[in-house]
């Protein structure tokens, strides 16, 4: 009896397993991407299935195919674990054979998808994470990191405020890489302007309520309370703050906004909030049209991740056309000496340590008399040069700079 | 006897193939933890009669142990998992003296939070990363000599750690030791009546679960060279009892079946709802494809109303009564 | 400034009625279990995914009917109610003869159905609630500043407790309860249709639950997450106040909340972890719980 069990169980076995192999495409006529980020949690409207379009629009600007050879893209949620996308990156790897892979949202699952596109020597995107970790410590050959990270938001955003009288300052921070890479970030340009920091709590990711944090922050006395979180987190701490008047005793400096934080807490709550951001839809012509194409095909204005997706897509195609290879190698010597400047970028260049420094922006958020309608959010306070937020090459913990 | 061996030395044999097959090693291996994962826990359950709610806490303890142990303190990978295994065994000690106190829905109950303890410690636990995780673990080399970076290798120190593990656990159905845990599962006052001492023997069981739950959580860490919270969640004891359930409690090859089932599941449900979707036209079983939290709990709902018994069981069951009512029970 | 073991006395009293905001909830929802498992014996998993849905149906009344909160307040819990009997009637109730055990996993797969079906419809990101405009606005207590919203949580859980302890303990209907928790068929013999009156306390308990989830969808993010984490603490609760009293269980979770409340202020990071070290304790000295009985 026990036989027909174990002969039952190897045939329905041997069935799966052999249908699971079948199914994987191994072909390497194509130019394969694939995009892992968070579609349906915390970021998802940062980037998720808009991230997903700015990189298909990047994909068909680009023509559809590059020299007879089809441009393919697949995508996950990773779900905010970054198991999940570990296991799926290493899966698209070995069996897809993807030849770019691009990280979202979600800093520990940037690091965790560097490491494994290092190990598989292959190009590894990573737009939407903030952690500056990506091109100092954990830097790779492979990594591109595209967008924008924790240090310059903290030079652009510390400096400003502090300069302009905050001096201490209380941090609430998202308990994980990102989190605390911002709050260390921001640390270290408060006291290098001479300022002081009180204190700091860490909630855990995804935290719903705030108060008793934001209690504690308050008994600190600071003047500042630095947002160290993003997203869902950020706008939560926000409104919670607002329920308990914090806002009459410390000033709210957020580390990290998306224009759809804004959007979704209103400008009657925000305004007069200043923060860095990389790229904003209504800076120019060329960036309104291509948010304009943009919004049709999402039903929203991009955020300034998706445009970096689109661009990161865009430059690495480029790459393949122009050395008429997929060769991480190869790819990744281009990119490192080409100036970047499209819609997205400006005065931008792919430094050795694979961060691609260009121009940040200081915004403030416009007062509801200011604002012609829905996504007139901001207006542009000056421009930060990317030499002087970003970290430099002296200060770089990278083990590619030579020194 | 003979039939059951060949049976077994047959699908050794299967296992030994599976990446000839073109199987991806990866896949099979980790179908493998989670086999071992659900015989372990299916020798609490099946086997004793006690349902522990958190035996995610045995996998996530001693992948984040033997991942640290090897990559922060440098232990040889043997060494490394051994220690995750002691962690995990430790940590049954101590859960299950705890919850044996109570018996039954109490046993359950107590067993969850204390995982969930567990939980928010790795959660807030330096070493282990938070929510980033312990990432890049370096697999090493068994015994200095063979390198496991190499995914075949690694992928046959799976299988004789699956074989080992499952090994463990046969032998200790088919002992005294078994028989009396089988006696508690049937008829607790009645075997304490008889003179065991049922608490040490319900003691022993958890530890023994939780050892062998550990050793899946080590190997696991070294296939995915990371441990990370989602190794600790009551979800992931949610779904070893979903294992359990479909393959059948109470028998040794159900949980085999059952973790080769639902790592399957996890894996194609979105790509039968996407074929779902373009057959019938409905957008909306795309979505349906996407969760697989929707699909598992279905399964379990149906499972647990209709279908207890589990494949292996229903199909041992079916096979009796081919046979007819000249048969004795084994 | 006057400090209590250092920490000064605003932060203090501060946590402290943040503590006894939590703690309502605790208690509501322990209640329900409590209620639930003294006459069915079911442990009811999917107590925190019924609550989720009280707070999900709040949110679908204003965002698709333009239903208010106070009508909220008053609907949602009727139809996790009804839900609920639907549950128990459909598929509970094949269980009873059956270990107990079942009915767990029975729940815990409703749970999953239940989160996996708002999640693929509504992600996971939350759905804001506004404050309802009546209770909008803070009080300076002089040591903190009081949302005023979350004092009426406390007050509307508190009177709803002590209701439904003055029920259950006081009336007939609640005699009639608890002797069809001791001994149902002596109960049906007297006339007393026992299986309607399961199928009533079931729904009953998750009204509970639905009741604490439209109070907490202002306060909280409306996910399909909300219930499973607050769930486990929950059944914490549960183990320590022991399920034989209700009153126990009222007791128990406002004590852990405000437990709670004081662990964020002296020792944050074993805030999360608090009620399950209380529970280990109490599981050593006192294995029936505190205000358990043996069963």
């Amino acid at each position: 009896m026990k036989l027909r069990t174990l002969s039952a169980s190897l045939m329905l076995a041997g069935f799966g397993l052999v249908s699971q192999s079948a199914l994987a495409n191994i072909s390497d006529d194509v130019i394969r991407i694939g995009f892992i980020t968070d579609m349906a949690s915390v970021y998802s409207d940062i980037d998720g299935p808009g991230g997903i379009e700015a990189a298909r629009m990047a994909i068909a600007d680009a023509g559809g195919e590059i020299n007879g050879k089809k441009i393919e893209l697949i995508f996950a949620d990773h779900q905010n674990k970054a198991d999940v996308a570990a296991a799926k990156a290493r899966e698209w790897f070995d069996q897809q054979k993807i030849d770019m892979l691009m990280g979202g949202t979600n800093s520990g699952v940037n690091l965790a998808l560097a490491g494994i596109a290092a190990e598989k020597k292959k190009v590894f995107m990573a737009v939407g994470a903030a952690a500056s970790d990506l091109t100092g410590a954990q830097c790779s050959p492979y990594t591109a990191h595209w967008a924008y990270d924790t240090v310059a938001l903290a030079r652009g955003t510390g400096s400003a405020i502090v300069k302009a009288g905050g001096k201490s300052w209380y941090f609430l921070t998202a308990d994980y890489a990102f989190g605390h890479a911002l709050e260390r970030d921001t640390a270290n340009v408060v006291k290098a302007a001479g300022g002081e920091v009180k204190g700091q709590v860490r909630a855990p990711l995804n935290s719903s309520d705030f108060s008793s944090f934001l209690l504690q922050a308050q008994s600190s006395k600071a003047q500042i309370l630095g947002l160290a979180n993003a997203g869902g987190d950020t706008v939560n701490s926000i409104k919670a703050a607002n329920e308990f008047g914090i806002g009459k005793t410390m000033k709210l400096a957020g580390l990290l906004i998306f224009i759809n934080d804004i959007h979704s807490l209103g400008l009657n709550v925000t305004q007069g909030m200043q923060f860095t951001d990389g790229w904003y839809w209504d800076q120019n012509d060329e960036t309104r049209a291509w948010s304009a194409k943009f919004e049709a095909k999402v039903k929203r204005k991009p955020s300034m991740v998706q445009a970096g997706d689109y661009s990161a897509v865009s430059y690495y195609l480029q790459a393949v056309k122009a050395t008429g290879s997929d060769d991480s190698d190869t790819v990744m010597k281009w990119l490192k000496s080409t100036k970047i400047n499209d819609m997205f970028a400006k005065n931008g260049y792919l430094r050795e340590d694979g961060r691609m420094v260009h121009d940040m922006f200081l915004m403030e958020v416009k007062k509801p008399s200011e604002s012609k309608g829905p996504w007139d959010y901001y207006k542009q306070l000056a421009v930060l040069p990317g030499e002087e937020v970003y970290t430099t090459l002296a200060e770089s913990t990278c083990k590619l700079i030579k020194k | 006897m003979n039939r059951q061996a060949l049976g077994y030395v047959l699908f050794i044999v299967f296992l030994a193939a599976i990446p000839m097959l073109g199987i991806y090693p990866i896949f099979a291996m980790k179908i493998m933890c989670y086999a071992l994962f659900a015989c372990a826990f299916n020798l609490l359950l099946g086997f004793t009669g006690l349902l522990s709610f958190g035996h995610a806490a045995f996998l996530g303890s001693a992948a984040y142990a033997s991942g640290h142990a090897i990559k922060v303190w440098g232990l040889s990978t043997e060494l490394g998992i051994l220690y995750g295994v002691a962690i995990a065994g430790a940590l049954g000690v101590v859960m299950g003296a705890l919850a044996i106190r109570r018996s039954g829905i109490y046993f359950a109950m107590i067993t969850m939070a204390l995982s969930q303890m567990a939980y928010f410690y790795f959660l807030q636990a330096k070493f282990t990363g938070g929510e980033d995780g312990l990432q890049g673990v370096p697999r090493g080399t068994l015994f200095g000599m063979i390198d496991l970076k190499n995914d075949l290798n690694l992928y046959y120190l799976v299988m004789v750690i699956f074989i080992l593990g499952y090994f463990i656990i046969w032998r200790t159905v088919h002992s005294p030791f078994g028989q009396v845990l089988k006696a508690i599962r049937e008829n607790e006052p009645r075997a304490i009546s008889l003179g065991y001492d049922v608490e040490r023997f319900k003691l022993l069981a958890f530890v023994l679960s939780a050892l062998l739950a550990g050793l899946a959580g080590s190997t696991k860490m070294l296939i995915f060279v990371s441990a990370t919270l989602s190794d600790a969640t009551w979800q992931m004891s949610g779904l070893v009892i979903l294992m359990t359930l479909i393959g059948g409690m109470g028998t040794l090859v159900g949980p085999v079946l059952g973790a080769f089932i639902v790592v399957l599941l996890e894996n194609k449900v979105g790509d039968f709802g996407a074929a779902l979707a373009k057959l019938t036209g409905v957008e909306w079983f795309q979505r349906l494809g996407e969760s697989v939290t929707i699909v598992i709990g279905l399964i379990f709902v149906i499972c647990v109303l209709s279908f207890r018994r589990g494949l292996v069981g229903e199909f041992n069951a079916w096979i009796e009564k081919r046979k007819g009512p000249a048969t004795t029970v084994t | 400034m006057i400090t209590i073991f250092g920490i000064p006395l605003q932060a203090f009293l501060g946590q402290l009625l943040l503590g006894l905001v939590n703690g309502s909830f605790y208690a509501i929802l322990s209640l329900g279990l409590a209620v639930i498992f003294g006459l069915l014996n079911v442990i009811n998993f999917a107590h925190g995914a019924l609550y989720m849905f009280g707070a999900f149906l709040a949110w679908m009344g204003l965002s698709y009917f333009d239903l208010n909160y106070w009508v909220m307040l008053a609907i949602a819990p009727f139809i996790v109610g009804v839900f609920g009997i639907f549950i128990e009637r459909c598929l509970l109730k094949h269980l009873y003869k059956l270990d107990h055990l079942y009915g767990l996993l029975l729940t815990f797969g409703i749970t999953l159905l239940m989160e996996g079906l708002f999640r693929s419809f509504y992600g996971v990101s939350g759905q804001p609630y506004s404050t309802p405009e009546a209770l909008r606005g803070a009080t300076n207590l002089g040591f903190m500043v009081l949302p005023n919203y979350r004092a009426w949580v406390v007050v509307a859980s508190v009177v709803v407790c002590l209701l439904t302890w003055f029920v259950i303990e006081r009336t007939r209907l609640g005699a009639l309860l608890r002797a069809g928790t001791e001994n149902p068929r002596l109960v049906e013999a007297f006339g007393v249709n026992v299986p309607l009156m399961v199928t009533l306390t079931y729904g009953f308990g998750v009204a509970l639950a639905g009741f604490a989830g439209v109070l907490a969808a202002p306060i909280l993010q409306i996910s399909p997450l909300m219930g499973s984490n607050l769930i486990v603490v929950v059944f914490a609760v549960v183990v320590i106040g022991g399920m034989g009293s209700i009153l126990g269980a009222i007791v128990t979770g406002l004590g852990l909340g405000v437990i709670e409340g004081l662990t964020k202020v002296f020792w944050p990071e074993a805030s999360s972890t608090v009620v399950f070290i209380i529970m280990a304790i109490v599981l050593l000295l006192r294995p029936a719980g505190l205000f358990g009985k043996e069963k």
